[in-house]
């Protein structure tokens, strides 16, 4: 067991583990943070993404270990309180949420993209969240939602 | 219907804050006091006897607190076979049936347990594909199958769980009198659900012995019916709640994990939760049905379709399963929408030593579709006849009478055609634009709502309907909105609990919108029925001079300030008078069977399952010839739902239909080395992905059905249906090859365009 420092969502936890133990462990087995979700467990489905330093990574292969003093940014802080967020209302009104199990880490993947690049194109958006499998929209309400919240025109 | 205020509006769904702020409790999300984990043991072999479990050392290990084997499961079950059990008894079947359940203080501890079992397996024979199964002399998957209740007691070859033929007319005479003779050989591959969510149960036994069991499931009767079956207790010890659902697609139509996680819980006296890594859900559970399909359509020069024959031989895996009503279902369906009067289709299900095949989004109509709409197109293209005139000649119309004789009676079947003639642009050099049609059923057998008004006007709706993520929850809250008229707000759709809830039998068949829709208008209707009896002893007039006001008012009809508010009704209701308002409805699809004057059936035939919808589809494609890829550039899609009380919910059910028929068409594969599945991972199984999807064109046409709710009828698997035969007849305009196997990968692409001379490798 090991004991390491990770900050999630602004807050710093102290947290004794396996070493083998992933941030998605952490934070669904030892926080109570189950928005990142595991889907597979080996870094495929994108349904447990995060972000780490701001940038999207899957929490599922990062070591809680190699996490020390970096900076997790999970669903839970993505929104106002109760208040969406400009871009989680968009996917909700567009019809981009069904199952809603890919849901959260898309919000992720879609605000990694945002943040070097506030006006993506379509294919942009397809290519930020192409690993990110969604089964039920198809992906179109998905990448319309997006282009709706940054102002671009629907596709 | 001009006043609807929430009926055709695409409100956001119910759930929408809930999902995207990753608040929603999945199974995996919740927590028990006291809770164990648990883990399955696989078996490695496809098909050996188990000589001896032996599960001493897994007992020992500090902190697990119960191991059980088949030996703790003696009840058989199945729907239509009862050739199940939910662990291996005496032998085993596939590789990575389940053998043994472990639950321990944590997850893996459990797993290490599982390697302390010791099992002593004699390796037998095993049949890996249906030309195996049925052989001469060919090992029996199950030795005692003439043992095993059945729902249909015909007589069987061996390795076979259900034949079934329905004919109608006089099939070879027809074929004699034709002009134009298609036939050909079809192949169609295992596709894998791939629900993002892995199947799971949570389960917990109280100080009585009752156990309730919150699982990710399609339908809570369903997994109440066959835990309680399992471990052989009373339904009324058996407590089944749906948590959130993370797709299914109908993979989580039967039990998936629930009976395991039941007995664990009543032998460990321990709250215990059982959640698939996904390799154990690629490997334990189901796949669409792999399918050959001998089919012949015969028509008449003037374009007339008079005769189809099919033959179909469906792998079944290694249980029975749903596999006698989709092969029953594939048969009924196979004609496809066309007045074809002469049809003979004979079908069988084989066992074999795979994982069991099941119902998926389509239920053996993508597998028939896919021959059928590709001969339509051939005979299209013998008789020189644009592919959509040719369908329209043939198609059926609102009064004709479907396979086995029941009325169509709403159909906008042609509609579709010309909706979707009219948006397909022209042709574009390198480009090939097939064509593709689809009739399903929506409805299946029965169920119930209920509907309450609270004491302060607001309403509470329990149907007991799981919501898979297609979003029933807020349509059939806007069905019973609408009736009521009242704001969407105003009604709690309640989750889905055996111990609350009135019956429905499943999210499947494309059903819930229209079955569930009805019972849910009905027992609306009921409530504002009393709510008018209590207006008008308060307003002191008839109740035929009353009216819902929107906003939940009952008033006088033509005196404006004549009105009471819900809230009062139902306080006089609950305080003074008559008793609270409750509005209960039960319906059923009454089944009638076939008309034996028209239609000889032997073995499982079902007819009457619900009133037919349409759909017909168009996709546009580029082949590489030098890689023999396929790029679908776009699909328009216009589908005849009734009427669409969710317009984006519509949407949402065929851009996420077509998307998961395109992988079907092009790479989705279950594969096989041997005995093993040879891609049972997520980066080895190709599922589409963002940049993998054409542009969609969704065309909503609404012929409203008598009997749906404002009209409504079902979505959900319609959509999937005609993409694979779609690309393929593409495929043919663009190319002039003809494709008969899915997937349509760049390899067999290859070999069509070669003429044959590039031989690619078989399925199994």
């Amino acid at each position: 067991m090991i004991t390491t420092t990770l900050t999630v969502n602004d807050r710093v936890h102290a947290v004794t583990v396996e070493a083998t133990a992933t941030v998605l462990d952490v934070l669904r087995d030892h926080l109570g943070l189950t928005g990142a979700k595991r889907g597979c467990n080996y870094g495929v489905c994108g349904t447990c993404s995060v972000l780490i330093d701001g940038r999207l990574a899957r929490a599922c292969l990062s070591l809680a270990a190699n996490c020390a003093g970096r900076a997790v940014t999970t669903i839970e802080a993505i929104g106002q309180g109760e208040a969406l967020d400009p871009l989680q209302r968009r996917l909700v009104e567009t019809g981009a949420v069904q199952c809603g199990f890919c849901s959260p880490a898309m919000v992720l993947a879609i605000k990694a993209l945002l943040a070097v690049n506030p006006h993506p194109t379509a294919a942009e958006i397809g290519a930020a969240i192409s690993g990110n499998i969604c089964r039920c929209s198809g992906y179109g309400a998905i990448v319309e939602a997006v282009m709706r919240a940054t102002g671009g025109a629907a596709p | 219907m001009t006043d609807m205020t929430v009926v055709g509006q695409s409100a956001p769904r119910l759930e929408g804050h809930e999902k995207i702020t990753g608040r929603t409790v999945y199974v995996d999300d919740m927590q028990r006091s006291g809770m164990l984990h648990a883990a399955v043991l696989r078996s490695p072999y496809a098909h050996a006897r188990l000589v001896s479990v032996d599960v001493t050392a897994a007992r020992a290990l500090p902190g697990v607190h119960g191991v059980l084997t088949g030996a703790d499961f003696p009840h058989r079950y199945g729907a239509f076979v009862q050739d199940e059990v939910a662990l291996a008894q005496g032998k085993v079947r596939y590789v990575g049936e389940p053998v043994a359940v472990v639950a321990a203080d944590t997850l893996a501890l459990a797993r290490q347990a599982l390697g302390l079992i010791a099992i002593d397996y004699q390796e037998l024979p095993a049949v890996m594909t249906p030309v195996e199964a049925l052989a001469p002399d060919a090992p029996l998957v199950h030795d005692d199958f003439a043992a095993y209740g059945r729902r249909v007691a015909v007589p069987l070859p061996a390795n076979v769980c259900a034949a079934t033929t329905i004919a109608e007319g006089d099939v070879e005479a027809a074929f004699a009198g034709c002009d134009v003779v298609i036939e050909g050989t079809y192949e169609t591959q295992a596709q894998v659900h791939c629900y993002l969510e892995p199947c799971g149960a949570l389960a917990e036994a109280d100080a009585a012995g009752k156990v309730t069991v919150w699982s990710s499931c399609q339908s809570v009767f369903r997994v109440q019916a066959t835990v309680a079956e399992v471990l052989g207790m009373p339904m009324s010890r058996v407590r089944a709640i749906a948590t959130r659902v993370g797709g299914a697609f109908g993979g989580k139509s039967d039990v998936t994990v629930q009976p395991l996680a039941a007995l664990l819980a009543v032998r460990t006296r321990r709250p215990v939760k059982l959640v698939l890594s996904r390799d154990d859900d690629f490997m334990m559970m189901r796949t669409r049905h792999p399918a050959t399909i001998w089919m012949k359509t015969g028509a008449m020069a003037d374009g007339r379709l008079v005769a189809r024959a099919a033959r179909v031989t469906l792998d079944g895996g290694a249980y029975a399963e749903d596999s006698s009503a989709v092969l029953g279902f594939a048969l009924l369906i196979a004609r496809g929408p066309y007045r074809i009067d002469h049809i003979r289709m004979e079908g069988q299900v084989a066992y074999t030593n795979r994982l069991r095949a099941a119902g998926f989004r389509g239920y053996g109509n993508p597998q028939v579709t896919f021959a059928g709409e590709c001969q339509v197109d051939e005979i299209a293209a013998r008789l020189g006849r644009d592919p959509i005139d040719l369908r329209l000649q043939n198609a059926v119309r609102a009064g004709d009478r479907w396979v086995g004789g029941q009325a169509i009676e709403a159909c906008g079947f042609a509609e579709c055609l010309e909706k979707l003639r009219d948006a397909l642009p022209p042709r574009m050099p390198g480009r090939g634009i097939g064509v593709a049609c689809v009739t399903h059923i929506s409805g299946i057998l029965s169920t119930s709502a209920i509907v309450r008004v609270l004491e302060d006007g607001t309403v509470t709706l329990n149907t007991g309907a799981v919501d898979l993520g297609e979003g029933a929850d807020t349509v059939l809250a806007q069905i019973c909105a609408e009736t009521l008229k009242i704001p969407l707000d105003r009604i709690n759709y309640t989750v889905p609990d055996t111990d609350g809830s009135p019956y429905n039998w499943s999210t499947g068949g494309s059903r819930v919108t229209y079955m569930v829709g009805r019972a849910v208008a009905g027992a609306a209707g009921q409530a504002r029925d009393r709510l008018f009896q209590h207006a008008a002893e308060m307003l002191e007039c008839a109740t035929g001079d009353l009216e819902l006001r929107v906003g939940g008012r009952v008033g006088i009809v033509g005196v404006p300030g004549a009105e009471v508010p819900f809230r009062d009704i139902s306080g006089r209701a609950h305080w003074v008078a008559g008793g609270p308002i409750i509005g209960t409805t039960s319906v059923m699809f009454e089944g009638g069977g076939f008309d034996p004057k028209r239609s000889a059936v032997t073995g499982n035939g079902i007819g009457k399952l619900g009133t037919f919808v349409f759909g017909a589809q168009a996709a546009e494609v580029e082949v590489d010839d030098v890689t023999g890829q396929i790029a679908v550039r776009r699909i328009w899609a216009a589908h005849d739902v009734g009427r669409a009380i969710n317009p984006t919910a519509v949407e949402g059910q065929i851009a996420g239909g077509i998307v998961q028929g395109l992988g079907y068409a092009l790479y989705e594969d279950l594969r096989f080395d041997g005995s093993n599945p040879a891609n049972p991972t997520l980066m080895d199984y190709k599922v589409p992905g963002a940049l993998d999807v054409p542009e969609i064109t969704p065309i909503i046409v609404e012929h409203p059905e008598p009997s749906g709710p404002f009209g409504a009828k079902g979505i959900g698997e319609p959509p999937l249906v005609p993409v694979a035969p779609a690309i393929a007849n593409a495929v043919a305009d663009a190319r002039g090859v003809r494709m008969r196997a899915l997937p349509m990968t760049p390899e067999r692409v290859l070999a069509a365009l070669d003429g044959g001379s590039i031989k690619p490798s078989s399925r199994a």
